[in-house]
């Protein structure tokens, strides 16, 4: 077997200092992605770092009205928050059209946050992967892509986020807030959190070496109306093809974020100006640069066709 | 037994047990955990190790070296065994692909190599330090390039109905021709995986020269038979045994890989040893069914009568393999005095493609009825009607052979009323629930009945328990249950006072799962050895065997009784006899029949398709346990849910393999895609079929579902698919814009 040592961390920083010194070693708290990696071969960790202990399983109201989720926090307990629920409605209705009802009492915050894509060929460890194995190329470009990235991605590789929490939360304008080796913080806005792929897409986040997530931060909450369209072939228990989340208000101006088309959840603000014009301008914009594969070129009519959804049903 | 008149009364028709919805006598093993399955044999043999099979990285080539030092030297490994070990092993004979040994690669994750170890995880990790060079060579992976040049090829899927290369009644192209009414489209079917719950397991272990394999198997005399051809060794030294297997659906009907190197693992190791293949390898390294591209070309009368039917069909396999017969169905659904079959085999350098649920008659039937619905649209003529028009009683091409049974138009009609038929608009894209666009589709669901031999041996003890012996595997289907219904009927005794056995190699070999031919066959098999029981128990207290009444746990004739126990005495009694068929399945065409009915909402905006209700109105002879056979229409008519709709191998055509090769990738329907499902069985008796009158269902409720969602999406949307599996992608272009 590969084997691998395991302790408990029982502060932020003391488990931000082990990762940044033990080669090879990785958090681990629902484990409900890495362990299937690990079974398959993909993560080989040397050491596991387990974080389940560090107490930040708390949801608790920031002094500006905002909420901050701790980093542990299960999806099922973050969904079904009262106070998610009514003032951050698109992030739980984000949380509850992800994985079942299994996986999301065990799946944590930050683990949602660094889930790792469901490309199939980074799945596959006889295919070459840039991502999984850097600089071995990418198999994926020219092959099955239909589930693929159609905006943002580089020659290296074009890879979705298969996070549905994580739009909801660029949707949200929050801010992932970490521990570093050193003991200093960071507040990293989730707009900056995850990366595209460009030359390194290796690297999902930018998050430094031993950096650990400890909580996730809500502004105060932004009103309007909040929506999740989540578009998938099966009904339940399938990555999305293309998500929206939106959050409109009454003037018609809002904010969208969108899954299942780039290397990270997908948001541009500067094109939201589009949206009091309707769907069509709004996604043109959002969507600006796309370049697709045959085989999902759909997800830009499907994109569009979900917003004018919503924007319907925000009026309605 | 040979049965070759049709059956009369017996002591089935008295219906104590046989018909009755029982529950199944396996339940509570299963559903608290204690049905051991294959990998679960942990009291089998002792001191198992864990073997881990490695798959191939490619599609086509040869292995220029292996390295398996490190794998050797890896902490808790036993043995490694290579398939550059040994010269490519003999094929069994119900297999395509070569399953292990030699440099040759056929096709992505042929097995190339087993890690024993102690532990599954050593396996596992020593499998990962194996270092393969390969020397590629181009392959062939394209059908739609292939079959333009396919050579014709007939064949039978060993699982049913069978077609020859070209099958000319009549003038097809000059009917055709002048057909006032025309259709001509082709269609396509996706490669499908079996994608059973359970993946193929075995534990093997070595006595001397003979080996057993406790496995997940469907066909347990097959099983043996091409376990002994493959490993070289008499059929005598090989004993299978699978008492439970977690789903097959055809994926489990022949021997693979985890059979044959558990088998050699074990000798490595000197010890016996465990495999269960992992879920990646279940798409590439086990059989699928092919894809398949059918052109269906029908002409009619403007009266709506057909006059001339073709039905082409492409598919592939490796050399040595059959197509998938696509095109059988269509030479006995409908009338037609001008006929047309052919099917065309590409050779491609892909996984093995062989029987999966329905071979056949599953992809045949989700493009036939489409087209079959295309026309009656051309036509103007409601579906239902259309197909009404066309039935046929007898085999079209030989009318001097009428169906046994044929209750298709019964079907129809029961399920339109049960349905609600009548609300469904003829005009397609009329109806609309807020953002759904609702229709209503149909499709006739059709699947031949095989009649194959059958044994069983019935013991009979002092204590008046009847213990039934058979190789006949429950593939989750009801097995167990059908055939202690079938014992407890023709000895007189409760269920309670039945043990089943099944799946052991050592037992009298059945006919197997498969064809949905199980049911009727193995317990037609059971009706025989219990029918010799009796006879041998009458004799045996001296009553005419024509009087003697087997009832309640007792023999009675005339006015002396004696307890079945004490007629068996301290002995007990045995008896053994197999069911053989004549010639009724020659001057009958049996057949089983189904109407599918299907309403769906496509959501206007995204394409997004949803089941909203089904109904199957089945026609399969006598229904043995309208519960256990409720269950496997339903999880058929699953099936066809995922085969319409989300369910496709995806295939890189570069590289030549399946890349979704896990449950995230590969779509098979979930709880929240599946609504309230309805099942109706006509009451029917088939005494042509069997002792039992019994056909199958096990498939029946499969045909046609596709179909049936397709059209029904067509009624919802106006717009005609003909590709499957009908994701969103397909309609979104053609859905109306938004406004």
């Amino acid at each position: 077997m590969r084997p691998f040592t395991y302790e408990r961390a029982s502060t932020p920083a003391e488990a931000a200092a082990i990762a940044a010194h033990r080669e090879g070693a990785r958090f681990i708290a629902g484990g409900t992605n890495l362990l299937d990696l690990m079974k398959l071969g993909i993560e080989t960790p040397a050491h596991l770092i387990d974080v389940n202990s560090l107490s930040l399983d708390k949801i608790e109201p920031t002094p500006v009205g905002g909420l901050r989720i701790g980093a542990l926090v299960r999806n099922t307990d973050l969904a079904a928050d009262e106070r998610v629920r009514r003032d951050y409605a698109v992030l739980s209705r984000a949380l509850l059209a992800g994985a079942t009802g299994q996986l999301r009492n065990k799946a944590t915050t930050a683990g949602n946050l660094l889930q790792r894509t469901r490309c199939p060929y980074f799945y596959d460890t006889a295919q070459p992967c840039n991502k999984r194995q850097p600089g071995s190329g990418c198999s994926a470009i020219g092959g099955v892509t239909r589930h693929l990235a159609v905006i943002g991605a580089s020659e290296a590789c074009i890879a979705t986020h298969p996070s549905d929490m994580a739009v909801a939360m660029r949707a949200l304008d929050a801010v992932v807030e970490t521990v570093k080796p050193d003991g200093t913080t960071r507040a990293i806005p989730i707009a900056e959190f995850h990366r595209l792929p460009g030359d390194a897409p290796q690297l999902d986040t930018t998050l430094e070496r031993g950096e650990i997530i400890t909580a996730v931060t809500l502004p105060p909450p932004a009103g309007g109306r909040q929506f999740y369209r989540k578009v998938r072939d099966r009904a339940s228990y399938a990555f999305a093809l293309v998500s929206v989340a939106a959050i409109v208000q009454p003037d018609g101006t809002g904010r969208v974020a969108m899954g299942g088309v780039a290397h990270k959840p997908w948001r541009v603000e500067a094109a939201e100006a589009e949206l009091p014009r309707g769907a069509k301008p709004a996604m043109a914009a959002i969507l600006n640069g796309a370049k697709p594969m045959p085989d999902n070129a759909f997800k830009l009519t499907l994109a569009e066709r979900i917003l004018t959804s919503v924007l319907t049903e925000a009026k309605g | 037994m040979k049965f070759d008149t049709p059956a009369t009364t017996s002591p089935i028709d008295q219906l104590k047990f046989v018909g009755r919805p029982l529950d199944r006598i396996d339940g509570p093993l299963k559903t608290t955990g204690t049905a051991p399955y294959a990998y679960e044999r942990h009291d089998v043999a002792p001191n198992q190790a864990y073997g881990f099979v490695l798959g191939a990285g490619i599609a086509k080539g040869r292995i220029a070296a292996m390295d398996t030092t490190a794998a050797k030297a890896a902490p808790g490994v036993i043995a490694v065994v290579s398939t550059l070990d040994m010269p490519r092993m003999a094929k069994g004979r119900m297999n395509i692909a070569y399953l292990f040994g030699g440099a040759e690669i056929q096709h992505y994750h042929q097995a190339i190599a087993l890690v024993v170890a102690e532990t599954f995880e050593q396996a596992r990790g020593a499998a990962g330090l194996i270092r393969v060079d390969y020397a590629r060579e181009p392959g062939r992976f394209d059908l739609a390039a292939a079959a333009k040049t396919a050579p014709l090829a007939g064949g039978d899927s060993d699982e049913g109905s069978g077609a020859p290369p070209e099958d000319r009644f009549g003038d097809f192209e000059g009917a055709f021709a002048a057909a006032p009414v025309q259709l001509d489209e082709t269609y396509t079917t996706p490669a499908e995986s079996h994608a059973a719950m359970e993946p193929h397991s075995s534990v093997a272990s070595w006595e001397g020269d003979k080996v057993t394999i406790w496995t997940s198997n469907q066909m347990i005399a097959w099983g043996r038979r091409d376990v002994a051809m493959t490993l070289g060794i008499p059929v005598e030294k090989v004993r299978l045994d699978s008492p439970y297997v977690g789903g097959g659906f055809g994926g489990k009907l022949f021997v693979r890989v985890d059979a044959i190197l558990a088998a050699l693992g074990a000798k490595a190791a000197r010890r016996p040893v465990k495999i269960a293949l992992t879920r990646p390898l279940i798409a590439n390294n086990t059989t699928h069914r092919s894809a398949t591209i059918q052109r269906i070309r029908i002409g009619a009368g403007r009266d709506g009568k057909i006059t001339a039917i073709a039905h082409e069909s492409a598919s592939y396999n490796l050399p040595d393999g059959k197509p998938e017969t696509a095109v059988s169905q269509t030479k006995l659904l409908y009338a037609g005095a001008n006929r047309l079959t052919a099917m065309r085999l590409a050779e491609l350098d892909l996984p093995e493609s062989n029987a999966m649920r329905a071979p056949g008659e599953a992809p045949g039937l989700m493009a036939l009825e489409i087209a079959m619905d295309e026309m009656a649209e051309k036509l103007g003529i409601d579906p239902i009607e259309f197909r009404i028009l066309n039935d046929t009683q007898v085999d079209p091409e030989h009318p001097e052979r009428p169906f046994s049974q044929r209750q298709l138009i019964q079907c129809l009609r029961q399920g339109a009323e049960r349905f609600g038929w009548n609300r469904r608009s003829a005009i397609s894209g009329q109806r609309r629930e807020g953002q759904w666009l609702v229709g209503m589709g149909v499709a006739a669901g059709f699947r031949n009945n095989l009649l194959t031999k059958s044994g069983a041996r019935v013991r009979l003890d002092k204590s008046g328990v009847v213990t039934v012996e058979t190789d006949m595997t429950d593939i989750g289907t009801g097995s167990y249950t059908i055939i202690a219904q079938t014992a407890a009927e023709m000895m007189g005794v409760p269920m309670e006072k039945v043990v089943v056995r099944l799946g052991d190699s050592d037992f009298p070999a059945s006919a197997g799962s498969g064809g949905q031919w199980g049911a009727n066959n193995s317990t037609a098999g059971v009706y025989a050895a219990c029918t010799k029981l009796r006879e041998d128990v009458a004799r045996k207290l001296g009553f005419n065997s024509a009087d003697a009444v087997f009832t309640d746990g007792v023999v009675r004739a005339g006015n002396r009784e004696v307890p079945l126990g004490q007629a068996a005495g301290e002995e007990g009694m045995t008896a053994e006899d197999v069911i053989e068929y004549g010639d009724l399945a020659k001057r009958y065409q049996q057949s089983t029949f189904a109407g599918h009915f299907v309403e769906v909402g496509v959501d206007a905006m995204t394409g997004e398709t949803r089941v909203r209700r089904m109904l199957a109105v089945c026609a399969a002879g006598r229904i043995l346990n309208p519960k256990s056979a409720r269950s496997q229409v339903i999880g058929a008519m699953t099936m066809g849910v995922g085969a319409a709709l989300t369910e496709e191998l995806s295939l890189d055509k570069r590289l030549g393999f399946f890349v979704n090769h896990d449950l995230a990738g590969y779509e098979v329907p979930v709880h929240a895609d599946i609504p309230h499902q309805e099942v109706i069985f006509l009451d029917e008796v088939d005494p042509i079929s069997s002792p039992m009158k019994a056909k199958g269902v096990g498939e029946l409720g499969l045909c046609g579902v596709g179909a049936a969602i397709a059209n029904a999406i067509h009624n919802a949307t106006g717009i005609r698919l003909r590709d499957y599996p009908m994701t969103l992608d397909k309609l979104l272009d053609k859905l109306p814009q938004p406004a």
